[in-house]
């Protein structure tokens, strides 16, 4: 296998290049499948003030945490169909098979779907935190935690929809196995908006945050294509 | 040749048929070990130890309570480790250590929280509070069920092994990260009791019948942890000669 590998395993760039702009392409043609996850953002975040009541006050205290864990349910949501169209027309069994290794194949597959949920996530959380009275020291940093944290956010829940690819309806059991793993994002995510907020400085936070990014990023994929090779077994 | 004699031990482990007739010996054993540990702590911990200065009697609940947690969080490691063990060497034996482990660890995670939170009502006034350790031992219960239901999921147990090793693996690696990131948000609690490096801060008198009980806890779990994989080996292998001459023999 070595032998065979060896000029190919020099052409993993355009090889990723490829996949990456496929991938994207993809998803920009199916729009529907980039607006659901912002609508259910922006739905459920107008359904708070209903549920506690419209009090200025309450509503700033609860902006930030609120905007995180909704942000951090739509990246969920979206996730499950992050390798479901390519398993079942099998081109994930086949980049399973293909000398490209199957690493960076995630990692574009998750950059493109950080692309079109993280991104428009963060570029619209000043909208919201509009909406839910977010106090103004904290629009900048809930913009940068959660362009910063939703990149995670995707990386990890890679590895829990390559591990549910396989099974018929694996939408909460999805949750169920990625969300305790979500913990350290949201925690350093709303722990810099809320330092923020309170005038102090954040960017001990944002570093944490990118520092759980470049581990996601060297070590989620390498699970994820783990798990693609036991779902692509059955 | 000496290499293979080295390394026999760990396959003929790897076996199935091995690892049933031979535990089937230690479990009486482990039992009766467990049973005396267990009854000599809890007797001479709740009996016998002072009473605490500040919370009375009802501190005696250290004695369930910091064994069971202690064993909650080893049991995701050996879970790992067994996974991880399985994934290499593809070995069955391991895989069913893996799976067994996953509910007892499950089990004793929700005991820690249970006696946590009754532990709490007397001491901070309330059953519940979003404090480091109890919000990480809360989140430690999710990633077991997570391993638990994900098992459960798939048709096949051969996937479904690799499928819940990978997770428990995953899930090691975010241990440290989500255990230090709770305790940055970390509110109220009292420092952790029992140091290794340092001197510790409870009494002898308090801290022996705690030791007894800790060693009755991982008697206790080596036990039910063989007596569960023994369990899930007759279930996987049931079609196979060795299980047949088994089951007749235990009749």
């Amino acid at each position: 296998m070595s032998m065979l590998d060896a000029p190919t395993g020099r052409r993993v760039a355009p090889g990723f290049g490829v996949l990456f702009k496929t991938e994207l392409l993809l998803a920009l043609r199916h729009r529907a499948d980039i607006a659901n996850p912002l609508l259910f953002f922006v739905t459920v975040l107008a359904l708070l003030p209903l549920g506690v009541g419209p009090e200025p006050a309450l509503l700033a205290k609860m902006a930030s945490g609120m905007i995180w864990v909704m942000a951090l349910l739509a990246t969920l949501l979206s996730q499950e169909s992050l390798f479901r169209g390519d398993f079942e027309n099998g081109s994930l069994e086949q980049m399973a098979l293909s000398p490209q290794p199957l690493y960076f194949a995630v990692l574009a597959k998750s950059m493109v779907h950080w692309m079109v949920t993280g991104l428009p996530l963060a570029l619209l959380s000043p909208l919201l935190g509009l909406m839910l009275n977010l106090p103004a020291a904290g629009y900048l940093c809930l913009f940068f935690s959660l362009l910063l944290g939703s990149a995670s956010l995707s990386l990890v829940g890679a590895v829990g929809a390559a591990l549910t690819v396989a099974l018929s309806r694996p939408g909460l059991l999805l949750a169920l196995i990625v969300m305790p793993l979500y913990v350290p994002v949201l925690i350093f995510g709303t722990g810099a908006v809320q330092a923020a907020i309170d005038g102090y400085g954040y960017s001990a936070q944002l570093a944490v945050l990118a520092a759980y990014l470049a581990a996601a990023a060297a070590l989620a994929p390498l699970a994820a294509a783990g798990a693609i090779r036991i779902s692509t077994e059955t | 040749m000496e290499v293979f004699l080295a390394w026999q031990w760990f396959h003929r482990l790897g076996s199935p048929r091995w690892f049933y007739q031979k535990t089937g010996a230690w479990l009486p054993w482990l039992a009766l070990a467990s049973a005396v540990l267990l009854a000599t702590g809890a007797v001479w911990g709740l009996g016998f130890a002072p009473e605490d200065a500040k919370q009375g009697n009802s501190y005696r609940i250290i004695y369930i309570h910091v064994p069971a947690a202690f064993l909650a969080l080893a049991g995701y490691y050996i879970m790992a480790v067994g996974g991880a063990i399985g994934l290499i060497w593809k070995m069955k034996l391991s895989f069913a250590v893996m799976r067994a482990a996953a509910p007892i660890g499950a089990v004793l995670t929700f005991i820690a929280l249970f006696t946590g939170a009754l532990w709490g009502k007397p001491t901070w006034g309330t059953y519940w509070v979003w404090d480091a350790r109890i919000t990480s031992m809360l989140i430690l219960l999710f990633l077991y069920i997570g391993v638990i239901a994900l098992g459960r999921a798939f048709a096949r147990e051969q996937v479904a092994d690799k499928a819940c090793a990978l997770l428990a693996l995953v899930g090691t690696v975010n241990i440290p990260i989500i255990y230090k990131s709770v305790d940055w948000w970390f509110t109220l609690h009292q420092p952790a009791t029992i140091r290794l490096t340092k001197a510790s801060s409870i009494d002898p008198s308090m801290f022996y019948p705690l030791l007894t009980m800790i060693a009755g806890f991982y008697c206790f779990y080596a036990w039910t942890l063989i007596a569960h994989t023994r369990v899930l080996l007759l279930q996987r292998e049931w079609r196979t000669q060795w299980v047949r001459e088994a089951l007749v023999e235990e009749k």
